[in-house]
């Protein structure tokens, strides 16, 4: 597959100042972003996760030109971003998700009048991009609203339409679902299921909202500390963050809690209804028969593990090793 | 070559920005027209405080109603036009502040056509209308021996004074990025500065049109075309030639205003704030 965006060793490091005293400051050294390195192929939708100032937001920056990195090497479509900006622009969109780049006091259709022009899009596949946005991001009746009066659904759905008319190879969300109601959220999601699948637009989103990344990306990288600490598919965190499934089993009758072999254990008991955790990563299958074969069983179900919880865990985990 | 292509790109931008905001201030006309007006009133003020100060003496520093008036309306005009066209780069640090610069960087255009024609408010046209108005009457009023040199002049100085006073706004502008309340500072510089012009040279002190010839060149203006035009001694006892010299002085307010713009973006692109 071609690599549409590359980054080998990337380092964003700032320097904070900060005051301690009347005229004292202290300098201090952070690195946002750590020998950063991965690459994502063309058509893919990659989900960006991490804790705050783990770096997501740096990382969108310099992919985008608007940050330089302090350090290595880094190219979408085969450009250096921070030397070529503008060049750049005309082939990527990019929507910031707690700040609009719409024309905040004009209506939404003036934005898209000056997208049309300022990106020399021609004429025709301008008034056919836009017809196509307002249809699926529902904007027929937003066009001659001014943006400040938007509700922040209806000012996102602006924003991606807008970062969308120059039909861009690569867009970047970030926090696109910050803050929408569900409604809101499934149109965005559905729209961009659709954009990939159709168009084969990149996609590299980040947000704090997982269902995001359940729902859209079959890839997923988790950032830290400026690091990657996990790179794949969404399944497989469930592993890496050493997280746990659990087997609910309803008994014919009140029963102690279940022998079961280690590591799974009974982790709660409510009358006839058992809780037994087991790492996600076995099959239920062995621990399902045993207790068939033992117990007087009447119903079971697996729930899988909560992805939150495990990615909680993971950066938890990191913490841990970090601060010995 | 480039940074040709980079120029025009800029310019480009700036009217299809500039522009689109035109369009939007004319969808309410008699708004538009109102604060036209209201804008013209505001700042003819300055004026009205100089006639006021004629009511009671003959002349400032030596000069003339007629005479000041040209100081004024070189000034006010070369201003009017800088401020219309430049005046919203001192909004950057706000930009800065709030984040929103950002969205700047990530489109195909420069980012100073961007910044500069950004909320391009028509309604400023009102101090500029007003400078020409004021300059019409002093160029009638007063006693000048016309030449084609000094027909010439007037223009050529116009044009000068409003890239000096653009080249400040910029570099005022740039300055935001390391210190983003620093648009008061800037303020004392650009309003401060045309208020200045609007009187004779000879009611200041020596250090102060030194500082306002050699250090802010502001004195190209007006102060010494317009000694020129009146057979005026010039501040300073500046050279013949110095009346013509608005060119190359605009030429060297503009390069230094470029290159710290340039330095204040790479800087904001470095750290981020």
């Amino acid at each position: 597959m071609e690599a549409f965006i590359e980054l080998e060793r990337v380092e964003k490091v700032f320097e904070v100042r900060r005051r301690t005293g009347f005229l004292r400051r202290e300098r201090r050294q952070v690195r946002a972003v750590d020998a950063l390195s991965f690459t994502v192929a063309r058509g893919e939708m990659v989900g960006y996760i991490g804790p705050n100032g783990a770096g997501k937001s740096t990382t969108i920056k310099m992919l985008t030109g608007i940050l330089t990195p302090s350090g290595g090497r880094l190219r979408v479509a085969g450009i250096d971003p921070s030397r070529e900006r503008t060049r750049l622009a005309h082939r990527m969109g990019v929507v910031f998700g707690q700040r609009t780049t719409l024309w905040w006091d004009l209506p939404l259709i003036d934005s898209y009048k000056l997208m049309h022009r300022m990106y020399r899009i021609p004429d025709a596949r301008y008034r056919e991009n836009l017809d196509r946005l307002v249809e699926h991001l529902d904007l027929g009746e937003l066009l001659d609203v001014p943006v400040r009066q938007l509700s922040l659904g209806q000012r996102m759905r602006g924003d991606i339409a807008a970062a969308l008319l120059h039909d861009p190879e690569v867009l970047y969300l970030d926090e696109p679902t910050i803050g929408l109601d569900v409604v809101s959220k499934t149109r965005v999601r559905d729209f961009l299921r659709e954009l990939n699948a159709e168009r084969a637009t990149t996609v590299l989103l980040t947000t704090h909202d997982l269902q995001d990344i359940e729902q859209l990306c079959s890839r997923v990288m988790v950032i830290d500390h400026g690091r990657l600490v996990y790179d794949g598919a969404l399944a497989g965190l469930h592993e890496a963050g050493e997280g746990e499934r659990t087997l609910v089993v309803d008994l014919e009758r009140e029963l102690p809690p279940i022998e079961a072999p280690a590591p799974a254990r009974v982790v709660r008991v409510e009358g006839p209804r058992q809780w037994l955790a087991f790492p996600a990563s076995e099959p239920a299958a062995g621990l399902v028969a045993r207790i068939v074969a033992e117990y007087p069983l009447v119903d079971l179900s697996v729930r899988e593990p909560d992805i939150e919880a495990v990615i909680a865990k993971m950066y938890a985990d990191r913490t841990d090793r970090a601060v010995p | 070559m480039r940074g040709a292509s980079r120029a025009v790109e800029g310019v480009r931008a700036y009217g299809l920005i500039a522009g689109m905001w035109i369009r939007s201030t004319m969808a309410y006309r008699a708004s538009f027209v109102l604060t036209v007006v209201g804008n013209l009133l505001l700042t003819g003020l300055d004026f009205v405080t100089i006639l006021l100060m004629f009511s009671q003496v003959d002349a400032l520093g030596g000069w003339t109603l007629p005479e000041v008036a040209l100081l004024y309306g070189l000034s006010v005009t070369a201003f009017g036009i800088a401020q219309l066209a430049f005046g919203s780069v001192a909004s950057l640090g706000g930009r800065v502040r709030d984040g929103s610069f950002d969205t700047l960087l990530v489109r195909p255009v420069p980012v100073l056509a961007q910044v500069a024609a950004d909320r391009f408010a028509l309604r400023r046209v009102g101090r500029g209308v007003q400078g020409v108005v004021v300059l019409g009457w002093a160029l009638v009023a007063v006693e000048v021996d016309w030449s084609v040199g000094k027909v010439l002049l007037v223009p050529v100085t116009v044009v000068c004074g409003a890239v000096i006073f653009s080249a400040l706004f910029v570099a005022g502008g740039a300055f935001q990025f390391l210190a983003q309340d620093a648009a008061e500072v800037q303020n004392a510089f650009t309003y401060g500065g045309t208020t200045l012009l609007q009187y004779p040279p000879s009611v200041f002190g020596r250090d102060l049109v030194r500082g306002v010839t050699f250090v802010l060149p502001l004195a190209f203006v007006n102060w010494v075309p317009a000694a020129h035009l009146l057979g005026r001694p010039y501040p300073l006892g500046l050279p013949e030639g110095a009346a013509f010299a608005g060119p190359l002085v605009a030429l060297v307010c503009v390069l230094p205003a470029a290159a710290v713009w340039r330095l204040g973006l790479r800087s904001y692109r470095s750290t981020g704030s």
